[in-house]
């Protein structure tokens, strides 16, 4: 097992939710396949999915819903 | 009752603007910020500045107690709030009010009024302005809406009564997608907008986008003639210009006097736009909206009547009567106005934020260019994409599009993708330049233009046909 980071690919708004009334995508220990969404990143009104990028498991997420988040800025750690 | 100190609630090219109208009215600014834009242009032209939050507008611009504190602190008596945000909120203008503030719009009761799409219609109606066959109200239920479109036919649109932007609404061809699609709108619109009225109206297909420019004073009501904006993207304008190239002088009268009229009836105060539709088969307009307060594209009207609109507006919020007289508003030539924004054009209109390694701004007769920009700015991700408007003005349409097409060959903005190429290929089509389009018009040309959109052709072989 090894802990990696998931980067947010943008900059802009992290949502964890694909609307405000909907439940998260992933929460901390939940299970996910490299292609997974795990949140959106709302640059400049559109909004863009975050995958998983690798299989494994969420540890824990860096990133806040509603968090400004740059481009490179690590969002979540994964252990796979 | 004259503002001393007016306080921007917005940002952007539009901050820019109302800074430097307010500037020369002798009034003193306060330009309102949220962390990410600290190093606005805004900023650092206003005479000062407050920061009201972090990066996302709905923890900054849109704080309507944040935003008035911040007039407190810095003993604004007046507040402008540019386009979007919270220009067209009812309850922020009534707050304004209530705290002895000015501000520079209408009346929270008029912004009310027009919001909601059935009274606004209703209004208009009542004012003889004629409006889109379809739901008088609100519609309920589906069988009432179901008879209604027996007699307006298809296609129909079914809209939210709640909704904006081009946000729940859906088109039905037969009567099997009628009732289909009806039911679905409904449960939509009250998941959206916690409000499940709906109206439905006919879809005038291969329609112009014309909207009339309005100045009122609360008594007395001007108009500045029309815009038209029928090159659109997902809704969005991206071109707009004055006068519209496809109105005759009799529809303009008549269009002109309806917006008049309509304004008048509801005591409107400000700058205000109401937008139709316009069929140039039939010459029929069909009243669509009203937008209670400045548009992006309020420079083409103020290039072709030397009208300066957001001047004017914030005068009349200061107590003034109207300055000018419907007989004193004359146009003359022909403006054009494109947004450039940061998306790339050859990518989908991928949005592009980035820092500005490098500007140059055109320049010459008959060029303006509104922008936030600045050489080592940096645009930030958290807003809309616009980073300002070049508009040009000409003695006719066919020099406004040469002049526009030598402005755009001149505006260089280095460090990240804009909406320029689109522009430059837009100035040199032939439809273009005809005039040929309506509001569904530009969405399947970029389909089959997007080998045209990837760079800018260079200026030495720029070609407009005479």
């Amino acid at each position: 097992m090894a802990t990696q980071q998931i980067f947010s690919p943008l900059p802009g708004i992290f949502y964890r939710k694909p609307a405000p009334d909907k439940p998260d995508y992933k929460s901390d220990g939940d299970t996910i396949a490299e292609n997974d969404t795990i949140g959106l990143i709302e640059v400049m009104k559109s909004f863009n999915e975050v995958k998983a990028g690798a299989a494994g498991k969420i540890l824990r997420f860096l990133a806040e819903n509603e968090e400004a988040v740059m481009a490179g800025q690590p969002i979540a750690e994964i252990d796979v | 009752m004259t503002i001393q100190k007016l306080l921007i609630a917005n940002r952007g090219e539009i901050a820019v603007r109302i800074i430097r109208a307010a500037r020369e009215l002798g009034i003193a600014t306060v330009q309102v910020y949220s962390k990410a834009d600290k190093d606005s242009l805004a900023v650092r032209l206003a005479d000062e500045s407050i920061e009201i939050g972090p990066p996302q507008a709905s923890k900054s611009y849109l704080n309507q107690a944040t935003i008035l504190a911040a007039a407190q602190a810095t003993g604004a008596d007046a507040i402008h709030p540019g386009y979007g945000f919270l220009a067209e909120n009812a309850e922020f203008a009534a707050a304004v009010e209530a705290a002895g503030l000015i501000f520079v719009g209408p009346t929270a009761q008029s912004i009310r009024l027009m919001g909601d799409k059935v009274a606004a219609r209703e209004a208009a109606a009542a004012a003889g302005v004629p409006t889109v066959p379809g739901s008088a109200g609100r519609l309920e239920s589906a069988a009432a809406a179901f008879a209604l479109v027996e007699t307006t036919g298809f296609p129909v649109m079914i809209k939210a009564a709640a909704g904006g932007g081009g946000r729940g609404i859906r088109i039905a061809r037969s009567a099997e997608e009628f009732h289909h699609l009806m039911p679905q709108a409904q449960a939509e619109a009250l998941a959206a907008f916690g409000d499940g009225g709906l109206y439905v109206e006919k879809l005038i297909e291969g329609a112009r986008h014309i909207e009339v420019q309005i100045l009122g004073d609360g008594r007395d009501v001007i108009h500045c003639f029309e815009r038209e904006c029928s090159l659109q993207r997902r809704r969005q304008k991206v071109w707009e210009e004055a006068p519209s190239p496809s109105l005759t002088p009799a529809v303009r009268d008549r269009l002109c006097s309806s917006a008049v009229a309509l304004a008048k009836a509801v005591d409107y105060r400000g700058a205000g736009t109401l937008e139709y539709l316009y069929d140039d088969r039939s010459h029929e307009f069909y009243f669509l909206e009203m937008n209670t307060r400045i548009q992006v594209e309020h420079p083409v009207t103020e290039m072709v009547t030397g009208i300066d609109l957001v001047g004017e507006m914030i005068r009349i919020a200061g107590g003034e009567p109207l300055r000018i007289s419907q007989d004193q508003v004359r146009v003359r030539g022909h403006s054009i106005e494109v947004r450039i924004n940061a998306e790339d054009p050859a990518k989908g209109f991928l949005p592009c934020p980035g820092t500005i390694s490098g500007l140059s701004v055109p320049e010459g007769d008959g060029v303006r260019f509104d922008s936030m920009l600045y050489q080592g700015y940096t645009v930030p991700p958290f807003y809309d994409s616009m980073l300002g408007k070049l508009i040009v003005h000409d003695k006719d349409r066919a020099s406004a599009i040469r002049r526009l097409d030598r402005a755009l060959a001149e505006l260089r903005v280095e460090g990240l993708a804009t909406t320029k190429p689109l522009h430059q290929a837009l100035a040199r089509d032939p439809d273009v330049q005809a005039a040929r389009f309506h509001t569904a018009w530009l969405e399947p040309w970029l389909e089959t233009h997007a080998a045209s959109l990837t760079t800018a052709a260079p200026s030495s072989t720029t070609r407009v046909a005479q």
